[in-house]
């Protein structure tokens, strides 16, 4: 039986999303930012001033081969290299679920600078909630080979639960945007139900 | 703080081949360096090394600073029947991370050092006789001063890359915090910003165990020719000095792994005072002290140290942010988590400072049981991050 994966949503379309919530010449910390690709985009073309945290050494040697400066941590580590208020933006795509501790990290980063932009799978889609209902199956992520014991993502929540913990920790939503098979769907309805993932604007109180 | 052990062998094919050390006579009166202390040097010889070939641009050169106890003689042989190479042979080369190909690579022996550039065991033009003490006071920006002139000596206007670890890693910074616009590309490796007390206290026995040195003789014990300081003067002291130094370049793990309790000469404690080096360990550390007072000048020790302790860029520069904010220069800053002479948090104090400054910085801790040594053992590991680092930053400034 063919089981459901929450889709990987592609690169050039988070990246184009991500990149509209940034304004042009900001400041911009990128974690978990991988080869470094996003961050040339933000600096090529946004002319942001950029910094990538990424954990995988051979991720942060790609990042400088492409010039692009890259601190090497543990995002549960607690960011110690970067001073508070450093930065106009902080990006976090498809990794808030894989930190041990997601709600710390929101916490740092809203520290560490003005906006956050945070992109999230939405474990409340319908197909996973009848994967579970129907089959008794945990949900898995995209096209990655991953099962419940080697899969890098932790926790599984929904954009409900989401915007829960925002609540909870006195964030204010600037803008949420749902994307349903592939496409940025602002104001979709039923998003909880219907969405892949969704991207948020956040900052503080 | 270059210590002997020695860089994995390499092949023959990718050397830099047979060079030869060059001299250079710079501040030559009435041009007299002022020295930070406010006393007037001149002139000062430099020894140096050069590799590979100045670009018509002159858009390709690299500096290496060396550490505490290291010389110009980064790369290659003296001669073809040298048994060594140079202390960074592994790193600098033709194909090599700072390629000597691509690259026109300088490094020059330290101010106050002794072998070669003008130092306590140079003569003072004014009486003939060695300096000695009446050396005057140094400190790391004095260095950086002096290889600054070298530099613009050689003809080159602006640096493609500054490099050096422990030591060598607080002139690098000293380079962009006094040159901002002269270096395209800072590589500090092993450093600090500052010599924490830890070190000023280590540095501090080393210097008592010298001065103590009946031969020391308040550091007129050259004889007749201060050349040959390894001969003379307060031998017990300088080896002391470094058998002491030498473990805070080790880590624990390290010397376990190498070492662990093993005896030297036995398979059985001798239960004997007088055996001095019966464990391998101690071997080991009296061969270091042994081999040491061969090539160095206890002077020299004795300056340096105390312009590693005096090293501290926020102090001069008000902040740290201050001290780096006007450069453009991309950093690369590692650290090594076995290494407690300049641990990481060291590091990430001016990587912290760089980020907030909004300036371009990669930053590492790399792992390596080598403690402080690790930058001069683990060159595969600096390799494949300098490499990349250097292209990339010559790729942007030779476009322009």
């Amino acid at each position: 039986m063919s089981r459901y994966g929450v889709p990987d949503t592609t690169a050039a379309l988070t990246d184009r999303l991500i990149m509209d919530q940034v304004g042009r010449s900001s400041r911009v910390l990128d974690l978990g930012c991988g080869d470094g690709r996003l961050l040339c985009r933000l600096r090529d073309e946004s002319e942001c001033s950029v910094q990538g945290i990424e954990l995988d050494h051979r991720q942060v040697v790609e990042a400088i081969s492409k010039g692009m400066p890259v601190i090497q941590a543990d995002l549960d580590e607690g960011l110690d290299e970067v001073p508070e208020n450093s930065f106009d933006f902080a990006v976090l795509s498809q990794t808030l679920q894989q930190v041990r501790h997601p709600q710390k990290l929101l916490t740092r980063m809203l520290r560490v600078a003005r906006r956050v932009v945070v992109l999230v799978p939405n474990y409340g889609h319908w197909r996973i909630r009848i994967q579970i209902m129907l089959h008794g199956r945990a949900p898995i992520t995209g096209s990655l080979p991953y099962d419940w014991y080697n899969t890098p993502n932790l926790h599984f929540m929904s954009m409900l639960d989401f915007r829960d913990l925002c609540h909870q920790i006195k964030v204010r939503v600037v803008k949420e945007i749902p994307i349903i098979h592939g496409q940025a769907v602002i104001g979709a309805w039923g998003a909880n139900i219907r969405a892949d993932s969704a991207l948020y604007v956040i900052e503080r109180e | 703080m270059a210590s002997e052990i020695a860089p994995p062998e390499t092949a023959a094919a990718n050397t830099v081949g047979i060079v030869q050390t060059k001299y250079a006579t710079l501040f030559v009166p009435p041009h007299p360096l002022t020295l930070e202390g406010g006393q007037q040097l001149g002139p000062i010889t430099v020894a140096y090394e050069t590799y590979g070939e100045l670009s018509a641009a002159k858009d390709n050169a690299i500096f290496i600073c060396h550490a505490l106890t290291g010389d110009a003689h980064v790369a290659g042989k003296h001669s073809s029947d040298s048994r060594k190479s140079g202390w960074w042979d592994g790193l600098v080369g033709p194909g090599k991370a700072v390629d000597t190909n691509k690259y026109y690579v300088i490094c020059a022996n330290v101010l106050g050092g002794c072998q070669g550039t003008t130092g306590p065991s140079a003569r003072d033009p004014e009486t003939g006789e060695p300096y000695g003490l009446r050396f005057p006071f140094i400190t790391v920006g004095d260095i950086v001063e002096v290889h600054a002139a070298l530099v613009r000596y050689l003809g080159v206007q602006t640096l493609l890359g500054v490099v050096g670890g422990s030591l060598g890693g607080m002139q690098v910074l000293d380079w962009v915090a006094r040159y901002p616009d002269m270096v395209r590309c800072a590589i500090c490796l092993a450093s600090a910003a500052k010599l924490s007390a830890q070190g000023i206290a280590f540095n501090a026995v080393g210097r008592r165990a010298i001065t103590t040195d009946p031969q020391f003789q308040n550091g007129d014990y050259y004889g007749d020719d201060p050349s040959k300081y390894g001969e003379v003067g307060p031998r017990g002291g300088l080896a002391l000095a470094r058998m002491v130094a030498h473990i805070t370049y080790l880590s624990e793990a390290s010397i376990e792994r190498k070492f662990g309790r093993d005896l030297q000469h036995s398979d059985h404690l001798a239960y004997d005072l007088q055996s001095e080096t019966e464990f391998k360990i101690e071997s080991y550390l009296h061969y270091q002290g042994k081999r040491f007072i061969e090539r160095f000048d206890a002077n020299s020790y004795l300056y340096l140290t105390r312009a590693m302790d005096y090293f501290d860029l926020a102090q001069r520069y008000g902040s740290l942010q201050k001290a780096l904010a006007n450069t453009n220069a991309r950093f690369l800053i590692t650290s090594y988590h076995t290494d407690w002479l300049f641990p990481s948090s060291q590091s990430r104090e001016i990587v912290r400072a760089l980020v907030e400054m909004r300036r371009h910085v990669t930053y590492l801790e790399l792992e390596s049981v080598f403690g402080h040594d690790s930058f001069l053992i683990e060159i595969e590991q600096l390799e494949e991050l300098v490499t990349p680092l250097l292209a990339e930053t010559y790729r942007r400034v030779h476009k322009k």
